[in-house]
């Protein structure tokens, strides 16, 4: 595994992206408190914003299971409001808890847990992970814009 | 701060168990000295969070992973639990700051280490040293992965 240091990835197919406008990419840990004091400010941007996965697990012992969880969400058309759901209410994040939200999302739950549960999820997230180590991110959020203001 | 190509100075220190660790029990290993401030300041913690996750990877390229600062080994294994993390803490305690002082790593006046990385090759010599321009910045893992890959 190379995890050297390497420029952010730029937006590509596989990331998750909402609004419109110049591009921020934005490491988030969905167990951090921090982030989602900051998450409505930085969402209420005006641009088009991407959420990648950093969760740190030894600071946040729930935070794979809930990115895991977003990103089972995601393959079913509602990445951001299960962050924003995740993020408004930090104190109902157990498994009985998510199966609420994905109901109120109106979701399959079967296939919810299934998806959240697979390898391929665990590597979709590493995969932003391990892409922000090598940003040198050391603290979350960390947003980066991702405009060249040089590039005409 | 200690450079390249220097021998890197034993120690004996006593970890957050109470255990004695010395920098001559790993010859023959690659060791990444982890000098931070102290156990408990919020950017410490997000320092050791980080490269516990990244533990894995860095003992895989054979490199043992020792975290110092002047605390207690008490304090240490307090920090630990706090943190969740299992990397060895070292205690720099008595004499205080020796070993970072050896190291140059030390804070005159303030009483504690900067953040410095220092990976010691198999021979007991330092690759690569890195000292943080400031406390404030906690050095990415990625520059951890750059000296092991040079």
């Amino acid at each position: 595994m190379e995890l050297s240091s390497a420029p952010i990835p730029p937006l590509g197919p596989e990331d998750h992206v909402r609004g419109e406008g110049e591009p921020i990419v934005v490491y988030a840990d969905l167990g951090c408190p921090h982030c989602a004091a900051a998450w409505l400010e930085i969402s209420s941007r005006p641009a088009a914003i991407a959420f990648r996965h950093f969760p740190v697990a030894s600071k946040h012992p729930r935070s794979p299971a809930l990115h895991a969880a977003a990103e089972a969400a995601g393959m079913q058309g509602t990445f951001f409001a299960m962050v924003d759901s995740l993020y408004a209410d930090r104190a109902h994040v157990d498994d009985p808890h998510l199966w609420e939200r994905v109901e109120r999302l109106g979701l399959e739950l079967g296939r919810f847990d299934e998806d959240r549960r697979s390898a391929a999820v665990a590597a979709r997230v590493r995969r932003d992970f391990e892409s922000g180590i090598r940003a040198g991110v050391t603290g979350t959020p960390a947003v980066f814009d991702l405009q060249c203001r040089g590039d005409a | 701060m200690i450079a390249a190509g220097e021998p890197a100075p034993d120690f004996t220190l006593r970890d957050q168990d109470g255990k004695e660790v010395s920098l001559s029990d790993f010859k023959g290993r690659k060791v990444l000295l982890v000098f931070y401030p102290m156990d408990f300041s919020p950017a410490c913690s997000d320092q050791l969070s980080i490269y516990q996750e990244v533990k894995p990877e860095i003992a895989e390229k054979g490199v043992e992973m020792l975290g110092i600062s002047v605390d207690h080994p008490y304090a240490h294994k307090a920090f630990q639990e706090k943190l969740g993390v299992d990397t060895t803490l070292l205690a720099d305690f008595e004499p205080k700051g020796a070993v970072s002082k050896a190291y140059g790593s030390y804070l005159d006046g303030l009483g504690f280490a900067n953040r410095t990385l220092v990976l010691i090759d198999e021979d007991g010599t330092v690759a690569w040293a890195h000292e943080s321009p400031s406390l404030g910045e906690i050095p990415g893992a990625n520059l951890i992965f750059d000296a092991l890959a040079a």
